[in-house]
């Protein structure tokens, strides 16, 4: 069995009892890399010297007290700052960009005493729901490599369900944790926005992004988050909540628990073998006690307009920032100041990052901003109301992750609109700003289905207990493809 | 709404994007479809509907106002595309 199929207590059983060593672990990883990542190119950067060198010195060390993550190969998405290993947002702007700094995230990860592996691949400055839209390379779904991984952490969904590292930091915007890990048949969790601190998170719609974890199992997903979840000063937008134990709450008993199920999530638009594999997940809650009713969120069919105007214009404002002063790539010869931004910039974003750009900067224009940006503000607080009185009648919200499986790559890449509604189930909770993972409930024609799970704000717990029972009645977390 | 070339001309220089003849064409395409998508907006009445710009109530950060040291000069022009006498160094504005 390979090692990273075990629990993550199992293998903290395994190093105590000293059957395994973190060096092991870490040349684990490092040979599962080398033997699959021409085939699934999850990596950008690999920090394979840095890693042995850490995994020897906490073998020689012997250390009494270990950390939650201790000795377990991770990776990191690469908009995630790491101070002296390469941070690119997979972006030709940044392809030269070593930080000064680590993410508060990275920090929690080293404090708990995790492996850095390396950096993982994404859509460009994580715009895409498919990870197509890297600058350097495209990263496959392990599942079938002709497919996309979704994304857009699609390098850090890949990586996981391909066994290369133990577990992966994605980030989600609009759905880019929850339908990648669901296109790769692994465990996603979007925490509620605030939970996990965004500093040396690059930021690309700053009122929606959230940096949360990939892993194969619920329990996994609880330790993870145990580590990230807290307040931090450096951060505004970081919640001073008190932060529960995690772990604790996987007790298997569900009993009572009141689950709705978004009628609009299972319309038009949703394969049926996906629907039908979300009806059946609904029946082994209904097995271990838990009660269902349909429940509606009516402007479920708004989300996409909104999250479109909203997130690309918070989007056009943020990567102002990148003009070829301070880092980055700078264009060559160009005439003034103005001509050094213009080129620079060009030359340096993909085609998504120009139109996300674009559409931004003209619904945030003079003449149009309350046309557009302001009206989906507006939106965004009816979809924040559809949840808010959803749950005062449930504890949770069940629905799938994402309409279908993984499409092939290079289905959709010519119809931008197209793709965007891929995002139907994810991005409503991303404008609420409320929790939800998404795990694996199945196959439809042998692709991995995922079932998504929604809380309340600061109710991970539920969201964590509710996943665990469920795959404590089904095999489908188990499934691995064959690689 | 739709826009024309020349609309999408207008708003890469508010971006500070230099577009091509393609993009400027394939950009007033995709544009227009996903402007016209959003007009289901409209669809909603939103009159007294308080904006959400942000999900969580935010206050700013204050400390004391007390000096304190900055980063090291090496550390912030470390990733500068040139830099001169410990400054970045751009195109001269005025000729």
């Amino acid at each position: 069995m390979s090692l990273f199929n075990l629990r993550l207590s199992e293998v903290h059983d395994r190093l105590h009892h000293r059957d395994l060593s973190v060096q092991e672990l870490v040349e684990a990883s490092v040979a599962r890399i080398s033997e699959t990542d021409t085939k699934i190119g999850a990596f950008l950067t690999l920090n394979e010297e840095g890693a042995l060198a850490q995994a020897k010195d906490m073998d020689a060390s012997g250390a009494a007290e270990r950390g939650l993550l201790y000795g377990l190969p991770a990776g990191v998405k690469d908009n995630i700052v790491t101070e002296g290993l390469r941070t690119t947002c997979a972006s030709q702007f940044l392809s030269n960009y070593d930080p000064i700094y680590d993410a508060t995230v990275v920090e929690k990860l080293k404090a708990a005493q995790s492996v850095t592996i390396g950096k993982l691949n994404m859509d460009e400055f994580a715009m895409g729901g498919s990870n197509e839209n890297s600058s350097f390379q495209l990263t496959r779904n392990p599942w079938d490599t002709d497919r996309v991984p979704g994304g857009s952490s699609g390098g850090s969904a890949a990586s996981v369900a391909a066994g290369q590292v133990y577990f992966s930091l994605g980030s989600d915007t609009g759905g880019s944790i929850r339908q990648p890990a669901a296109y790769c048949g692994i465990v996603g969790l979007k925490p509620t926005y605030g939970l996990v601190s965004r500093y040396g998170l690059v930021a690309f719609a700053s009122s929606l992004d959230q940096i949360g974890p990939l892993t194969k199992n619920v329990e996994d997903s609880a330790y993870v988050l145990q580590a990230i979840a807290g307040h931090d000063k450096r951060d505004t937008t970081s919640a001073n909540v008190e932060i529960p134990d995690y772990t604790a709450a996987l007790t298997g008993d569900i009993k009572g628990l009141r689950i709705g199920v978004a009628k609009e999530y299972l319309g038009e638009g949703i394969d049926p073998q996906v629907k039908e594999r979300v009806m059946e997940a609904l029946k082994t809650f209904e097995s271990l006690g838990a009660v269902w009713e349909e429940v509606s969120l009516p402007h479920t069919d708004y989300a996409i307009a909104t999250y479109y105007l909203l997130a690309s214009s918070e989007a056009s404002s943020n990567l102002a920032r990148f003009d070829g002063v301070r880092y980055g790539v700078r264009a060559e010869d160009p005439a003034n100041l103005l001509d050094l931004y213009k080129k620079s910039r060009s030359e340096g974003f993909g085609p998504e990052v120009k139109r996300r750009i674009m559409l931004g900067t003209y619904a945030l224009s003079s003449g149009y901003y309350d046309a557009y940006y302001k009206k989906a503000q507006q939106v965004r607080t009816l979809i924040k109301r559809d949840f808010d009185q959803a749950f005062e009648r449930f504890d949770l919200i069940v629905g799938p992750t994402a309409p279908t499986t993984a499409f092939r790559i290079g289905e959709q890449v010519g119809d931008p609109l197209t793709m965007y509604l891929n995002d139907i189930c994810t991005i409503p909770v991303s404008l609420a700003g409320v929790p939800a993972i998404s795990v694996p409930c199945g196959l439809a024609d042998g692709l991995p289905v995922g079932l998504q799970i929604i809380g309340k704000p600061f109710d991970e717990s539920t969201v964590l207990r509710a996943a665990h029972a469920f795959e404590g009645m089904t095999e489908f977390h188990k499934l691995r493809p064959a690689l | 709404m739709s826009i024309a070339a020349k609309d999408v001309e207008h708003v890469a220089n508010l971006a500070r994007l230099t577009l091509t003849d393609d993009e400027k064409e394939q950009f007033t395409g995709q544009l227009n479809a996903i402007l016209k998508y959003a007009e289901k907006l409209n669809e909603l009445d939103t009159a007294g509907v308080e904006p959400t710009s942000h999900v969580l109530p935010l206050s700013n950060v204050m400390r004391e106002d007390a000096p304190k040291a900055s980063l090291p000069i090496e550390k912030v022009l470390r990733n500068a595309p040139e830099a001169e006498d410990d400054q970045f160094k751009v195109p001269a504005v005025l000729e």
